[in-house]
């Protein structure tokens, strides 16, 4: 009996880490899709944010009482993980509570702790899920979260509470087992956690030492296989966050958010225009394989590898979208749809890698007009609101002013009065047709 | 009035052998927009009393390239840095000053990788450290008791982070600061950035200026406070728009100390 378990739970071990590892590979090998861009300077402050920002939630308490329920879950989560160890270990070995007896009170403590805390979990969990289902909170029901990405967050929420349950589950009833000295860790008593030592005789007192141990071993498991489904549920849904929001922080822009950044590759030709006596075959001569560089973003692959990164780890929170000027006024542009186009486009890219042997056959379609319209990217007034209210420091903006300098500097397409405005500034230095000459004008005027 | 600016270029002042303490970067609007002119006119005046050696370019003076920038083209906006850059050079430029915080934010943040390193500060700040040094002082008369809000503008809050400046100098007006419900970090874009300025928004069911005016409008001032020409158009259409003009003022920050000191 002892090995057919044991057997069971190392298989489904491997089965639920090695599905995991192949997903995590698929998305590394999707971030690394992007282009190039350098985020290794000054480890010291991007350290410090990502444990300010991604680790102590420092941006989530600009609204405290998400905040707070969401610390819940997120403290509850990392805590029970320590739980995990003894799992693994009881159910390898057919041992039962391990650490008990070595780690004694403290053991006892840890314990409490995790009950404790997922008591407040669960509270958290119950306040999210009215919060999207019953108070409609507008940003968590705009219409960028039809479909699929409200089914994603309900069901994390559900996952969260069988979670739950299945931590008291196993307590409860271990604890009415050990108080008749039947429990399958030696002696008798009461194993004292903070919550369970009183719900585990309210509830299952009555039930027959049978009917507990059935119970017992349904919570065991279902604790460890929700912690299987969850690990690998991940993967499909916004909740990549709870392991990308480090990273994610860690290679965050750390620049002022005014700072857009200036393409290298138009700079090297800009100088060459500049400069009448600038050799142009003094340039590296240019690599006979090297695939031209586009100006601007047309596609996933046309993204740096920051904002592919962004774009898996967006939690789809909609506080982007909640602050945005032109969605405020009704126009199409949603900062957090931006995010979650650019995810659906690369993970549809990425099938199309894995479909055709490891390299990418064009499918007609790319991440602009297909996923994101011009109408969007021409909306947005690069006012940052969106980088200011994201809990993980993405950007948005950055995404749509790629995609802008695409349309302008490969295909021409800004609308017409901004053309009109280059133009002036092209001819006369200034946006209005107005001569540079009578730029002084206004001190003799009245 | 015109005759008591004094408004020497750089140009001038090299041909004398000086160099001013700071350049003062007049930008687009301010040289070309009539509303705007009134602001760069009214910053001029306070530099003048406030006996600062500064300089303009005049016409050698062109767009930083900032709405070129936002609207993608970022080959004209490398052109116009780098031949500001050759300007700012050409003259030894050290440090700026700007009443514009898109140009003041391009030049900043965007000419350094481009080969322009230089002090720039926005002209809030600039009056700030003018009073905190004891050569300028402001004395509220006019605005004591006055209700005046202030907008940030995005370019100069969020995307540099400037908040207090405009404040400080707002208060030492004797005025009643009072925020709007969206503010600083949280502050509500006017709608003209990112090239937003020189086209039609796209449609939706507002503007993006009237929500805001509406923000400003909420807390019931007699003036609105600004720190950015753009801005100033479009709070000021928004302000018409609900029929206020008469009772509400949309005014740039070195208007207001000027106007305070009666220059
Ligand atoms: S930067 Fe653009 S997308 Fe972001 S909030 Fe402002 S207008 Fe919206
Ligand atoms: S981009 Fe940031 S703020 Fe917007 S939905 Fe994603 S996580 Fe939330």
């Amino acid at each position: 009996m002892h090995i057919l378990s044991s057997l069971l739970f190392i298989t489904l071990t491997v089965v639920g880490f090695g599905f995991f590892a192949i997903n995590a590979k698929k998305i590394y090998r999707n971030i690394k899709l992007g282009q190039p861009v350098d985020r290794t300077d000054n480890p010291q402050n991007r350290w410090r944010n990502m444990l300010l920002v991604a680790f102590g939630q420092k941006k989530m308490f600009a609204r405290p009482i998400p905040a707070l329920l969401h610390l819940a879950i997120y403290v509850a989560f990392m805590i029970t993980q320590i739980e995990l160890i003894e799992i693994f270990i009881d159910g390898i070995f057919g041992t039962h509570r391990i650490f008990k007896d070595s780690l004694g009170g403290f053991y006892t403590f840890m314990i409490s702790l995790i009950e404790i805390l997922s008591l407040a979990a669960l509270f958290a969990t119950l306040v999210f899920l009215s919060r999207r289902n019953l108070l409609k909170l507008p940003r968590l029901n705009m219409h960028d979260l039809l479909g699929w990405p409200k089914k994603d967050a309900n069901l994390i929420l559900m996952m969260e509470i069988i979670l739950v349950l299945c931590i008291f589950t196993m307590n409860g009833t271990d604890e009415v087992l050990f108080n008749m000295g039947k429990s399958h860790f030696a002696g008798q008593g009461s194993f004292n956690f903070s919550v369970s030592q009183y719900l585990g005789p309210a509830v299952f007192g009555s039930l027959s030492e049978g009917a507990l141990h059935v119970l017992e071993r349904i919570g065991w498991w279902g604790h460890f296989i929700m912690v299987l489904c969850f690990l690998n549920y991940l993967y499909y849904s916004k909740h990549l966050h709870i392991l990308l929001a480090f990273p994610n922080t860690y290679f965050a822009n750390l620049k002022p958010l005014g700072a857009f950044d200036n393409l290298e590759s138009v700079t090297n030709e800009v100088k060459l225009m500049m400069d009448p006596n600038a050799d142009p075959f003094a340039a590296p001569a240019p690599d006979e394989n090297a695939v031209p560089a586009k100006f601007g973003a047309q596609d996933v692959q046309d993204l740096n590898w920051v904002q592919l990164l962004n774009a898996y780890s967006c939690t789809e929170c909609g506080r982007c979208t909640s602050s945005c000027p032109a969605n405020i006024t009704g126009k199409k542009l949603s900062p957090r749809a931006i995010m979650m186009k650019t995810r659906d486009r690369l993970e549809e890219v990425g099938k199309n890698i894995d479909a055709n042997k490891g390299t990418f056959v064009p499918d007609g379609k790319t991440l602009l007009n297909d996923y994101i319209t011009t109408e969007e990217l021409w909306a947005c007034t690069t006012c940052n609101a969106c980088v200011e209210e994201c809990p993980i420091e993405i950007s948005p903006v950055s995404i749509i002013m790629d995609m802008r300098r695409y349309l302008v500097m490969e295909q021409s397409a800004a609308p017409m009065e901004l053309n009109a405005m280059m133009t002036n500034i092209e001819n006369n230095a200034a946006p209005w047709q107005y001569s540079q000459m009578d730029r002084l004008n206004w001190k003799d005027e009245n | 009035m015109s005759e008591n600016l004094v408004v020497p270029t750089m140009a001038e002042m090299m041909a004398k052998g000086e160099q001013p303490e700071v350049l003062f970067w007049v930008g687009c609007s301010g040289s070309f927009d009539d509303r705007a002119k009134k602001i760069t006119k009214a910053f001029v005046r306070i530099l003048n009393k406030a006996n600062v050696k500064f300089a303009v370019l005049g016409t050698e003076e062109g767009c930083t390239g900032d709405p070129a920038k936002r609207a993608g083209n970022e080959f004209l906006f490398q052109m116009q840095a780098m031949m500001n850059i050759q300007v700012f050079d050409g003259y030894e430029v050290k440090k700026i000053v700007t009443a514009c915080p898109h140009c003041f934010n391009t030049i900043k943040n965007e000419y350094p990788e481009l080969g322009g390193t230089y002090e720039v500060v926005h002209h809030t700040e600039f009056l700030k450290s003018l009073l905190d040094e004891g050569r300028l002082t402001i004395e509220g008369g006019k605005f004591k008791g006055k209700r005046i809000t202030f907008h940030d503008p995005c370019y100069l809050g969020r995307a540099n982070k400037v908040y207090e400046a405009p404040r400080e100098l707002i208060q030492k007006l004797d005025a009643e600061l009072v925020e709007m419900k969206r503010s600083k970090a949280n502050g509500l874009c006017c709608g003209a950035g990112g090239a937003q300025m020189f086209k039609e928004p796209e449609k939706g069911n507002k503007d993006v200026n009237m929500e805001r005016t509406d923000d400003a409008l909420e807390v019931k001032p007699n003036i609105i406070a600004a720190g950015c020409p753009f801005c100033n158009t479009m709070l000021t259409d928004g302000v018409k728009f609900n029929h206020k003009e008469g009772d509400v003022q949309v005014l740039d920050v070195a208007e207001l100390i000027a106007n305070a000191q009666d220059l």
